[in-house]
């Protein structure tokens, strides 16, 4: 039989019993749709997390202090500070993969001025902080290498701490005092919203580190060191180059452990999105069993079918029907009710999905693997559960199946 | 398998079909011979258990002898596949049975073109219009989308023959084709398989009427899976013939009736 005509017969049969296939169909189609809420849930929590660690700079690599043993006693992470302006400024100078490298010093001050005081985070910092960081000025402008080699008393407010101390908007220009110095206020930065931490990262205010070094941390010793590579895919090579650098700025030699540690964002990202992958594969996993349940009701019905319809095989094989032509008969038709339930439960999903999202305001996103998956899957679902019935269809005896009543 | 005049249509030899029943054996089938030539029209007949209906599986390709020979049409049954036979039944067989067996909320076009969609060699190119042409052919091209629910006994049993008909087969067997039809229908059908078979077309029918034999040229009788007679239908009733006597008695008592019903 053409596959057109075998088709036609399937569309037939099915069209016969529509009330009887809808509710075949409907096991399918709520499978399918649960499949792809969930998904869709989870790729959408995912896909938000990834959007927030993004926003911690694009290729951005972050070296910090590292552990020092004492007598074969780990101490701990950042121990023993060794991290320097220097180690920053050679990194700038020598590397040839780095893009921007910024030293951080850290510290929390008051910051008076304006309408009132508030406290927050002071970093210290160079003028490719913001790039590093992909960070942009909302008003003003960051200080330049010449504010920051002339230990400029300039600073840049964070969107949190600008409405806080000027509501009226006007930060630009005026005069603040952090800790005992007067600054000047040159730039507010846009606002960047929450870390996947929770953290505000817009409650901040941002001064060359040179300047924070000699007014405000006394300390030569940096907190970190942040670097952005020129492209995601130079990230190794820079790790091991930074490597190579800080070794040779901390002059140590041979196997003598590293005494600073490099982390990149795929590491960070690593950890937050597997949380939340895990979730969507096991919502996934529940609304799988619904599918099987439906695969399960296709089965039962196409077993009744081919009871039902014993006569019509026999007629159909008197009259030449192979029993491969009667097995491919019933499997199409198992196939196209459940492919068919598979397409609707699509629809259904991506409705649900946009619903939920709406009334929760949860992200909601549903990747093109998720839909080929869930459609080639009820298409699988259709053939595993319908080979069975086709096969007890086609292995029936003419003679008996012409006799039955 | 090239088709001559001469090849008979059915030629089987020492066909024997045993069942075993516990320890004792039965034979459905016992020593059958039997040949069958081109343009005969033949009835089986034997009451139940006489073996007939075994006859006609093994004949219909639909069940193989314990032993003997079948050559159907120049090609050889015995000790062929189940592929092989379903192939052999859409190519030389027309089916045509008691409860008719058409394939239930199906247009008869499309019961009647079903076999043509069956066949493997890929003979047929307009099968939609030989559909049609073989039920013009019976009388329903009226009714070409009708379902069977919708047809009466008779025009079902028409679509049968249409649909065993339309492949072209060497041999049309049908058993008891007229079981389910009234006597007036079942002389209509009679005379239907008349008309075909004065066209050349070699029929072969299971019956236990004898008023159906009657129509037949020749007549074989079973008993316990033999066969006990068999012989050439000596005053062989013509079924047009019949059905015009059947209308005229209708009419004269119709016309008596209208009489009565005036005098009164």
């Amino acid at each position: 039989m053409k596959s057109s005509t075998l088709f036609r017969v399937a569309a037939q049969s099915i069209l016969k019993n529509r009330m009887r296939t809808l509710l075949t169909m409907l096991g399918i189609v709520i499978g399918v749709g649960a499949v792809i809420v969930m998904v869709a849930i989870g790729q959408g929590a995912q896909s938000q997390i990834e959007d927030q660690i993004k926003g911690l700079g694009t290729n951005m690599i972050v070296i910090t202090p590292g552990t020092t043993t004492q007598g074969g006693a780990s101490q701990g992470a950042g121990t023993f500070n060794r991290l320097t302006v220097e180690d920053a400024e050679k990194l700038a100078r020598e590397s040839t993969t780095l893009a921007a490298v910024s030293p951080v010093i850290m510290t929390r001050t008051q910051v008076i001025g304006g309408s009132g005081n508030w406290r927050t985070q002071v970093n210290g910092v160079s003028p490719d902080y913001l790039i590093i960081r992909d960070w942009g000025v909302a008003d003003g402008a960051l200080f330049g290498e010449e504010e920051l080699q002339s230990k400029r008393r300039v600073v840049v407010l964070g969107s949190t701490v600008a409405e806080n101390l000027f509501p009226d908007g006007a930060a630009v220009g005026a005069q603040v005092q952090l800790g005992r110095s007067p600054f000047t206020v040159v730039g507010v930065l846009q606002p960047k919203g929450q870390t996947a931490t929770g953290a505000n990262q817009d409650d901040v205010v941002l001064v060359p580190y040179t300047t924070a070094q000699d007014r405000l941390s006394g300390f030569s010793f940096i907190g970190q060191i942040l670097v952005s590579t020129t492209s995601p895919e130079r990230i190794p090579a820079s790790i091991a180059e930074i490597g190579v650098l800080m070794r040779e700025s901390h002059g140590l030699q041979g196997a003598m452990p590293d005494d600073f540690t490099v982390q990149d964002q795929t590491a960070i990202a690593a950890t937050a999105t597997s949380t939340t992958s895990v979730m969507t594969a096991l919502l996934a996993a529940i609304a799988s069993i619904s599918l099987i349940v439906g695969g399960i009701g296709i089965m039962n019905i196409m077993l009744v079918s081919v009871t039902e319809r014993t006569r019509e095989i026999g007629i159909r094989m008197a009259i030449g029907a192979r029993g491969s032509d009667v097995l491919t008969q019933f499997l199409i038709e198992s196939i196209v009710m459940s492919v068919l339930g598979g397409i609707i439960g699509l629809a259904v999903g991506f409705a649900g999905a946009a619903l939920l999202g709406h009334l929760t305001g949860w992200a909601t996103a549903t990747p093109i693997s998720a839909v080929v998956l869930a459609v080639g899957f009820s298409a699988a679902v259709g053939v595993f559960f319908g080979y069975y019935p086709a096969r007890k269809a086609a292995a029936l005896n003419p003679i008996d199946a012409l006799r039955f009543e | 398998m090239s088709m001559t005049n001469s090849e008979a249509v059915i030629r089987v030899s020492n066909l024997k079909k045993v069942y075993s029943m516990g320890d004792n054996q039965v034979f459905a089938l016992n020593d059958v011979s039997l040949t069958v030539e081109p343009g005969e029209m033949i009835a089986v007949m034997g009451t139940s258990g006489s073996g007939k209906s075994t006859l006609m599986n093994v004949l219909g390709c639909l069940d193989m002898p314990t032993s003997g020979s079948y050559v159907l049409d120049g090609v050889r049954v015995d000790g062929m596949s189940r592929n092989q036979l379903a192939d052999l039944r859409n190519e030389k067989l027309g089916f045509i049975f008691q409860s008719f067996n058409l394939i239930s909320r199906t247009s008869a076009i499309d019961n009647v073109e079903l076999p043509l969609l069956y066949d493997r060699k890929n003979r047929w190119t307009d099968t939609r219009t030989m559909a049609r042409k073989s039920l013009e052919h019976v009388g329903l091209g009226e009714r070409l989308d009708h379902q069977p629910s919708e047809l009466s006994g008779g025009q079902q049993q028409r679509v049968a023959i249409a649909r065993a008909l339309v492949t072209q087969p060497a041999l049309l067997l049908a058993d008891e084709p007229t079981g389910n039809l009234d006597s007036r229908t079942t002389i209509e059908v009679m005379a239907l398989f008349q008309e075909l078979n004065d066209r050349g077309i070699t029929i072969l029918l299971v019956t236990h009427e004898s008023e159906v034999a009657q129509y037949a040229k020749r007549v074989v009788v079973m008993k316990d899976g033999r066969i006990v007679r068999d012989e050439q239908v000596t005053d062989r009733h013509n079924a047009a013939e019949d059905l015009r006597q059947l209308d005229r008695e209708i009419e004269e008592e119709n016309a008596l009736h209208a009489a009565e019903k005036e005098a009164a």
